[in-house]
């Protein structure tokens, strides 16, 4: 029979801000999402308190106050590199595993020869979070979904130690179900959950014990492929090997909508120098690029606008003077006049294997000059943005608002810690 | 051109086959063997090893001084003499962990400072350093 685990790191973000600043350990830590906008990720403390996840900030601005919440702005580049760092020690001891999200990550423990699976788990939590400093909870379980409704209890259950293995305890897998909420289950949307309540089934439990016909009706091949998941039938294997980026982005809302030419042509310039750099570190070249503007579709009093283009480059690329280039036209052939621009993005797609492109025949055949190699040095050694091309001006009021941002810790040399010796 | 090293981009230079002489060079220097990596040197365990800054006096004694970079892997089990990144007041701190007389405590590494004694609810040691780096030339 399969087996696998779920490692799921606890409070991932708010854990990665603790690692570096353990003063923050014992007190309430909330990370808000881009633009500092509303609440994404809670240390344990700050879920206590009752913030809610998608809370904004300025309602729960009195309980930040008297409570003395840290209130942090996402720090991707920390977060990126702590996750990396995760699933390496997570790779490096299971046969097989699937990175699944920035803080969970699926093994296949199935040929894993061990006398006893849940000290196996223990010690490689141990591990984890001595290298690291991430804490982390694993469930196990013969499919995917029981790995993750045993994850679930496992960080709940302080009697379980951050470890629950249904695979070699199947005794504790009715019990398991009845604790987890069906809209809790791997794969149960809102609107699943609100049908499903309606009809009586509140539990994981009461979903297993339900009627495949009727589930295939009201759910479809995947419902179905959850219920039987849920019943032990392993219907999901580990997809240990993504597939290569098909496409990548760069894409910001602004702090406040954006009327002036100039600021937008300004903020998608940097986009297309990021995401082309994004893509010569993966490797890669792109065939394509897309651009898009859209107003704030949410704001009911302003007018409502969302433009975009793409162009194809005649032969694949990771150049920022090509790319660059491409998003100028498209910008000044979609630009509109009038409206509050609240976000942008470029888009690179059509990724592929430089070596894979085919050569034409009026092709000039580019020489690898060092600029861009260069380029990317001196912005990965100095800061991102810090050498750039005579394209755009600095600064810029389009820039994202991130008041709380805490250094990059381990991405950049003037942002590591310090160390007191005092 | 100029090459900016960032961990962890290998940063590599030539090997080569004999020691470093006064005279004429060996023609066995033609023959490069191989490349060294100082990542490969300095960080054993890429996923626990961090990078922090030291700043202060206290272990001087130790040769570390204000502003050097510490080398600090997570990986290691801490042991007696080992210098460490310790948890004290909620700060990261270096100091020497140290057992004397079966008790535990974190020594400062200059007189002008205490020795610290880690009391029974014990003590979070962060990581243990395994190199410090100092430049040598501001230029």
């Amino acid at each position: 029979m399969p087996t696998f685990a779920l490692v799921d790191c606890n409070t991932f973000y708010a854990s990665c801000e603790r690692l570096f600043q353990p003063d923050l350990r014992d007190r309430p830590v909330v990370v808000l999402s881009n633009n500092d906008g509303c609440v994404i990720a809670r240390s344990n403390e700050a879920k206590s308190l009752g913030i809610a996840m998608g809370a904004p900030l300025f309602k729960i601005r009195k309980l930040v106050d008297e409570h003395g919440v840290i209130v942090r702005s996402s720090n991707y580049a920390l977060y990126g590199d702590i996750s990396e760092r995760v699933m390496s020690v997570l790779g490096s001891q299971a046969p097989a595993h699937e990175i699944y999200s920035i803080d969970e990550c699926f093994l296949d423990l199935d040929r894993m020869a061990v006398a006893d699976l849940t000290d196996w788990c223990r010690n490689l939590r141990r591990r984890t979070h001595k290298w690291t400093g991430i804490p982390v909870s694993i469930g196990v379980g013969p499919t995917k979904t029981l790995a993750k409704v045993a994850n679930r209890l496992a960080k709940k259950s302080a009697k379980a130690g951050g470890v629950l293995d249904l695979s070699h305890h199947p005794q504790w897998t009715e019990a398991a179900l009845r604790k987890t909420a069906v809209g809790d289950v791997w794969g149960i949307g809102r609107r699943w959950s609100a049908m499903l309540e309606e009809r009586g089934i509140h539990t994981a439990h009461d979903l297993a014990c339900s009627q495949d016909g009727w589930v295939r009706k009201r759910m479809g091949i995947v419902g179905l492929k959850t219920v039987h998941e849920l019943r032990g039938i392993a219907c999901h294997a580990l997809d240990d090997q993504p597939a290569p980026r098909q496409t990548t982005c760069c894409s910001r809302t602004f702090g406040e909508a954006i009327r002036d030419k100039g600021q937008v042509h300004d903020a998608v310039m940097s986009f297309a120098e990021r995401v082309a750099e994004k893509v010569r570190h993966a490797g890669q070249v792109a065939g394509a690029v897309q651009l898009f503007i859209r107003t704030d579709p949410f704001d009911q009093n302003a007018a409502r606008k969302s433009v975009s283009g793409s162009a194809t480059f005649q032969r694949p690329t990771s150049d920022t003077r090509v790319i660059t280039d491409a998003v100028l036209r498209i910008f000044d052939r979609i630009w509109r006049d009038g409206y509050g621009w609240r976000k942008a993005g470029v888009l690179l797609l059509d990724l592929g294997d430089p070596a894979s492109v085919p050569a034409s025949l009026f092709d000039v055949i580019e020489q690898p000059d060092g600029l861009m190699a260069a380029l990317d040095e001196i912005n990965s050694r100095f800061g991102r943005g810090k050498a750039r091309l005579g394209l755009a001006r600095k600064g810029g009021e389009w820039r994202m608002r991130q008041e709380n941002l805490s250094p990059s810790f381990t991405t950049r040399w003037g942002d590591i810690p310090a160390a007191k010796m005092g | 051109m100029l090459r900016f090293v960032e961990y962890p981009t290998p940063l590599e230079l030539p090997l080569f086959g004999s020691p470093v002489e006064a005279g004429f060079p060996s023609p066995a220097d033609d023959h490069i063997e191989g490349k060294l990596d100082l990542n490969e040197h300095l960080v054993r365990r890429p996923a626990a090893t961090f990078f922090v800054r030291a700043a202060g006096e206290s272990m001087r004694g130790a040769g570390i001084f204000d502003g050097d970079l510490l080398v600090i892997d997570r990986g290691i089990t801490p042991q007696p003499d080992d210098i460490v990144i310790a948890v004290v007041h909620g700060e990261l701190t270096v100091k020497r962990l140290q057992r004397v007389n079966g008790a535990w405590q974190l020594a400062a590494e200059n007189p002008n400072f205490p020795t610290l004694p880690i009391r029974d609810d014990g003590c979070e040691i962060w990581g243990v350093v395994t190199h410090s780096i100092r430049r040598h030339c501001g230029r």
